[in-house]
């Protein structure tokens, strides 16, 4: 069984306080190291405004997670997603090689532009 | 006298071509929306490739990208006023 690089941006709902917000985004980390995911990239965009009403909400906070992992464990990975009603929309992408080439480069702060800032823990 | 054609200046035309061909681009973001704007129009709809020039390849790609962007609240789905 091979390890495919994989991408995920979730956004969870503002209502929530900066403490649950982290909380919350930690789950789903501890989640896929608890399932023997490696963990390659994390960014935390901070609240962002939407290009359209999403839950009556206009606001929402972003999160990436760039990881690791068996193919299998994706299904799983999003029901978790799914089940968490915090969570307002998440997308997860698989990255072909030209896809870890520019996330590399993104990570290493190649484009003047990405502001980014390292989520806590 | 008959009338006659006369040749026009066609310098001036300039030949369209794929940018990402051209500048090497690979992968396009979906994280990018300042970047996809550039491929849709005031409603945020998609622009043919007969306007951008984009090769079929990488339009298939731009629309992909696109259509993640609007998922995730980046793009709109449909607006107004985005230009």
């Amino acid at each position: 069984m091979s390890l495919k690089q994989y991408e995920t941006v979730f956004i969870l709902t503002p209502v929530l306080s900066d403490q649950q917000m982290k909380d919350t985004a930690l789950k789903f980390k501890q989640y896929l190291l608890d399932q023997g995911a490696k963990i390659v990239n994390e960014e935390s965009w901070g609240l962002k405004k939407l290009a359209y009403t999403i839950d009556h909400k206009n606001t929402g906070f972003y999160h990436l997670l760039q990881f690791e992992a068996d193919p299998q464990l994706i299904k799983t990975f999003e029901v978790e997603f799914r089940r968490d009603e915090r969570v307002m929309r998440f997308l997860t992408v698989s990255l072909d090689k030209y896809a870890l080439a520019y996330s590399k480069k993104r990570k290493n702060g190649e484009f003047k532009k990405s502001v980014k800032e390292e989520a806590s823990v | 006298m008959t009338l006659v054609n006369e040749s026009v200046n066609r310098t001036e035309v300039r030949k369209k071509y794929c940018r990402f061909k051209k500048m090497g681009i690979k992968y396009i973001d979906y994280k990018d929306a300042s970047f996809l704007l550039k491929f849709v129009n005031e409603q945020g709809k998609l622009l043919p490739r007969r306007l951008t020039g984009t090769s079929l390849k990488y339009q298939r790609k731009v629309s992909q990208a696109v259509k993640r962007s609007r998922h995730l609240g980046l793009m709109p789905y449909v607006t107004d006023s985005l230009k």
